[in-house]
């Protein structure tokens, strides 16, 4: 762990100055069903505005564990905070202070993108005039004048997405967790995509992320890698590259996954 | 030929390895039927009676003793007074109270005329009317014996007899309801459904781009159906005869053939709504709505149709599942022949054809 | 002859309200490994689903192996084998009940074309009495060109197999189609992921239904038309928006942890753009130039 550390201090540069704070930490944290270690004692820290990837192959266990960390799931053992906030007991807190934004539900395509922004604005609890105010700002900062009262279904996917990761951050979580976000996008859009994401991490937002692109893997700060359950490899990706002799965070990720034994669903 | 049974063999895996499609198969014939039959049924029993007998004489003792001979009530303790009898009805104790006036003995000989009050619980009108039936029949069961030589010249005695169910044993009409009932779920609804699996699994574009010929899916998606619901259909038909005790009056050659006929029309149905339908649920959704509650409403096996709104009257002019309740009814209970129903199975017939003919005619070869 | 030729294909849906394909023609030649390159929406499956006879164009004509695709469909669905993008065969079977059953759909035998797949079948062989629905996503996808190969097709279409599937199994599934391609069968594939262009002989790169260029990887590479470079500094996005901020610099987006960008017209060279970065305080700053992807050639491609 401490070894990590140190390889971070070098990747993550912003204004790296006082102690920063741990947005996540886990602690050998497990879900058994059955006999089955869905997630196998993993531990990792992410720190307050960190990009965080989060890898695996398929049924490596990654869903399982987002879902713990999203207060969505108790672990079986081990120890979890997130923003500060059990996973076992106050999994309520924890919803409150994070957001989500996944390639399969993002918003509701029968509703207008003001209606959609209202409605999740609502959700969590934003006031209203500060859901006006700030929905205003998005939909500028979007592009979207001309389209705010158009129905979030007639927008192309990269649109959706764009507005689906606004949406997400809209209450201004303390940590946003992305599952897959960028699935089938266009390159451009994709770029778009990770400038917000780096916008919101500068502005302190730790952003936890899924993805199968594995260029995409390189703009995170530090990437772990899970095996049948297990974080495998934890590191920034140059440091990764280096230690697996390669070029290619492709060729990382097939060295560590090639062995696994573990099937999804 | 072999691709055709290949595709049978296949829909049958389906079948027998999804446990909720074979509990819709089995569990529910047996669950309606038991429910019908007992539950639901309209004939009374046990009917919890409560008394206040102000009077305490004779006639009332005599009365009381006939009411509860009679296997459909079920005397409770006494009542006091009129407060608490209130009381009792609202704690759903008893669906029925008697109160018998003081000195009603000697009013009955002295003015020839004595006073019952009896009170039924009318949140459930059937079984209220039906309990205040029975008790006037009693009533007037004692009245009878008391006076047998009195012969009021003019007096008119009712004789009813309730024809092909004489026992009034609810349970039987609800036999070929249910048959119809079960022939739209299975037929209707799981064909559908099956269908439109293939859509959504798009293993349905993958059978479009190969040589099996489209008319071929939808015939191998309605063979087993058709199977299956005759398995339904014998299984209802044992449990009638040896649970429920019914006896089958006319031709169980007719009665297959005509359900036959029926289920063709339900699967020509099942086709014709996954042919519109992309997804499992709207297909579920459309064969409930639009199929199986037009049966339970619209027959008249539940609900007299007579007492309906005559738009509605109308309407059932068109729904399948009428004409074949009428058909079975009548060769099941009655024991007509082919010769009283020929009119029902012609119209059957033709929505049957109508229908397949749709179907068969919107199934598209493309996407 | 090309094994598959389409010519000026529309299609559109919605009374025409939205264009999927937009006047589309290409080529691909007996044998030959062509890859559709695009992002979802694009039109890749449109494409698919009307050179596999599933959807009729509005205009155009489109033949494979010389049948047409609207007249001789019949003879099309004997010779293609298709695997859809949702494909995912059916769970409650086994391995071996799905492969069989296709196999019949399609009047053959495992027994009769098992040369074809046997180097594919025996890896999911071990699992060949469990369901469908219980394997991994990579063996699903095997099972599923098995499924596709069963009856010798001479043209095989598959709409993005490796979507949602993990790296290793991507990777096993190319060297599969790169063996098939020995064979001699002519396989069209779409991808929504660049990286995976170079592994075809000839790739379109398409978007918003409409064909961007159209040869084989290398080409499409060598004739980017300006020098790409990389930059990489302790600060990513600070960087990145330093280099937006710059006139000479002409385009400019994150690549994994470099930094890529192109330089306009202008007299300044990489050298004073790195000093002046310099002077702003980035640290560790490496400019270095490299040979562009696929992907870089679609980004300049789509915003010209």
């Amino acid at each position: 762990m401490d070894n990590n550390r140190t390889n971070k201090s070098s990747s993550i540069e912003q204004s790296s100055t006082v102690n920063r704070q741990l947005s996540i930490e886990c602690r050998k944290l497990t879900k058994q069903f059955g006999a089955f270690k869905a997630v196998d004692e993993i531990s990792f820290d992410v720190e307050q505005g960190e990009i965080f990837g989060f890898l695996g192959a398929n049924g490596a266990g990654k869903t399982t564990a987002m879902r713990i960390l999203c207060g969505l799931s108790y672990p079986t053992s081990g120890q979890a905070t997130v923003a500060g906030f059990d996973v076992y007991k106050q999994q309520e807190s924890i919803k409150k202070n994070i957001g989500y934004m996944s390639q399969k539900f993002s918003l509701y395509d029968n509703l207008t993108i003001l209606e959609n922004i209202e409605f999740y604005g609502g959700v969590y609890g934003v006031s209203r005039p500060d859901i006006k105010t700030r929905s205003n700002k998005l939909i500028t900062t979007l592009g979207l004048e001309k389209e705010a009262k158009k129905l979030v279904g007639e927008l192309p996917l990269g649109w959706k997405q764009k507005l689906a990761f606004s949406v997400a951050i809209f209450h201004r979580p303390k940590i946003v967790f992305l599952d897959e976000p960028t699935g089938g996008v266009d390159p451009v859009t994709r770029r778009q995509f990770w400038d917000m994401i780096y916008e919101a991490a500068a502005d302190g937002i730790t952003v936890f992320v899924t993805t199968h692109y594995m260029d995409e893997a390189e703009y995170c700060n530090r990437i772990s890698v899970m095996v049948d359950g297990r974080v495998e490899a934890l590191d920034s990706p140059a440091n990764l590259k280096n230690k697996f002799n390669t070029d290619t965070m492709d060729d990382v990720f097939y060295q560590l996954a090639r062995g696994a034994k573990r099937m999804d669903n | 030929m072999k691709q055709l049974f290949a595709f049978i063999r296949k829909e049958f895996y389906h079948v027998f390895r999804d446990r909720r499609t074979l509990l819709i198969l089995f569990g529910m014939p047996v669950a309606q039927i038991l429910l019908f039959g007992f539950a639901l049924s309209s004939e009374v029993k046990n009917i919890g009676v409560a008394i206040l007998d102000n009077a305490h004489d004779v006639q009332t003792e005599q009365i009381i003793s006939k009411i509860q001979s009679s296997s459909y009530f079920q005397i409770k303790k006494p009542a006091l007074n009129y407060k608490e009898i209130e009381n009792r009805f609202k704690e759903g104790e008893i669906k029925c109270a008697i109160l018998f006036p003081a000195n009603f003995g000697s009013d009955l000989y002295k003015t020839g005329g004595a006073q019952i009050q009896i009170i039924a619980d009318a949140s459930d009108p059937n079984t209220a009317t039906t309990v205040t039936n029975y008790l006037n029949t009693i009533i007037n069961n004692y009245q009878q014996e008391l006076n047998p030589t009195a012969r009021l010249s003019y007096q008119i005695i009712p004789e009813m007899r309730m024809l092909y169910n004489e026992d009034l044993n609810g349970s039987l009409n609800f036999i070929p309801g249910v048959i119809a009932l079960i022939f739209m779920i299975v037929s209707t609804a799981l064909t559908s459904v099956a269908v439109v699996r293939e859509k959504e699994l798009g293993t349905m574009e993958i059978l479009l781009v190969s040589p099996f010929k489209p008319i071929m899916v939808l015939i191998a998606k309605a063979v087993p159906y058709l199977v299956l619901s005759l398995i339904d259909f014998i299984i209802i038909l044992l449990l009638a005869v040896f649970f429920l005790n019914i006896e089958i009056q006319g031709s169980l050659v007719l009665i297959f053939a005509e359900s036959i006929l029926f289920i063709i029309t339900c699967l020509s149905l099942g086709l014709l709504i996954s042919n519109v339908t992309a997804s499992q649920q709207t297909a579920m959704l459309i064969s409930m709505m639009g199929m199986m509650l037009p049966t339970m409403l619209l027959t008249g096996f539940m609900f007299p149709l007579e007492n309906m709104p005559k738009a509605f009257q109308w309407f059932s002019y068109i729904v399948p599942s009428k004409y074949y309740y009428t058909i079975i009814k009548g060769i099941m209970l009655k024991g007509l022949g082919f010769s009283y129903v020929w009119k029902e199975t012609l119209i059957l017939a033709g929505m049957a054809s109508g229908l397949l003919f749709v179907a068969l005619k919107n199934f598209k070869i493309r996407l | 002859m090309s094994s598959v030729s389409v010519k000026n294909i529309i299609k559109t849906y919605n009374k025409g309200e939205v264009k999927a394909v937009n006047d589309t023609s290409f080529e691909v030649a007996k044998g030959e490994l062509f890859g559709l390159i695009g992002p979802d929406g694009a039109g890749k499956t449109s494409i698919f689903r009307i050179l596999t006879t599933l959807l009729l164009a509005d205009s155009g004509t489109a033949t494979v192996e010389g049948f047409d695709v609207v007249k001789d469909y019949k003879e099309i669905q004997n010779i293609v084998g298709y695997m859809p993008g949702r494909f995912s065969l059916y769970q409650d079977l086994t391995v071996e009940e799905n492969l069989s059953f296709f196999a019949t759909v399609f009047g053959t035998t495992i027994e009769d074309n098992y040369e074809l797949i046997k180097d594919i079948y025996e890896q999911i062989k071990p699992f060949s009495s469990r369901r469908a629905g219980k394997l991994s996503g990579g063996m699903k996808q095997k099972l599923a060109l098995c499924c596709a190969l069963i009856h010798k097709p001479k043209v095989l279409f598959l709409d993005e197999p490796t979507t949602g599937v993990d790296v290793v199994s991507r990777k096993e599934f190319w060297d599969m189609l790169g063996k098939l391609k020995k064979q001699g069968i002519t396989i069209v594939v779409s991808t929504p992921y660049m990286d995976e262009a170079t592994l075809c002989d000839r790739i379109a790169l398409i978007q918003n239904g409409s064909i961007m260029s159209i040869d084989t990887p290398g080409n499409i590479i060598n004739n980017f038309p300006k020098a790409l470079f990389a930059a990489k500094a302790d600060n990513i996005y600070k960087l990145l928006q330093d280099l937006r901020a710059e006139a000479e610099v002409e385009s400019c987006y994150a690549s994994g942890e470099y930094t890529r960008f192109t330089m306009g017209h202008g007299q300044l060279t990489t050298d004073n753009v790195k000093s002046r970065l310099i002077e702003s305080g980035h640290k560790n700053l490496v400019i270095k130039k490299i040979i562009p992807g696929i992907e870089d050639c679609f980004i300049r491609l789509m915003n010209s």
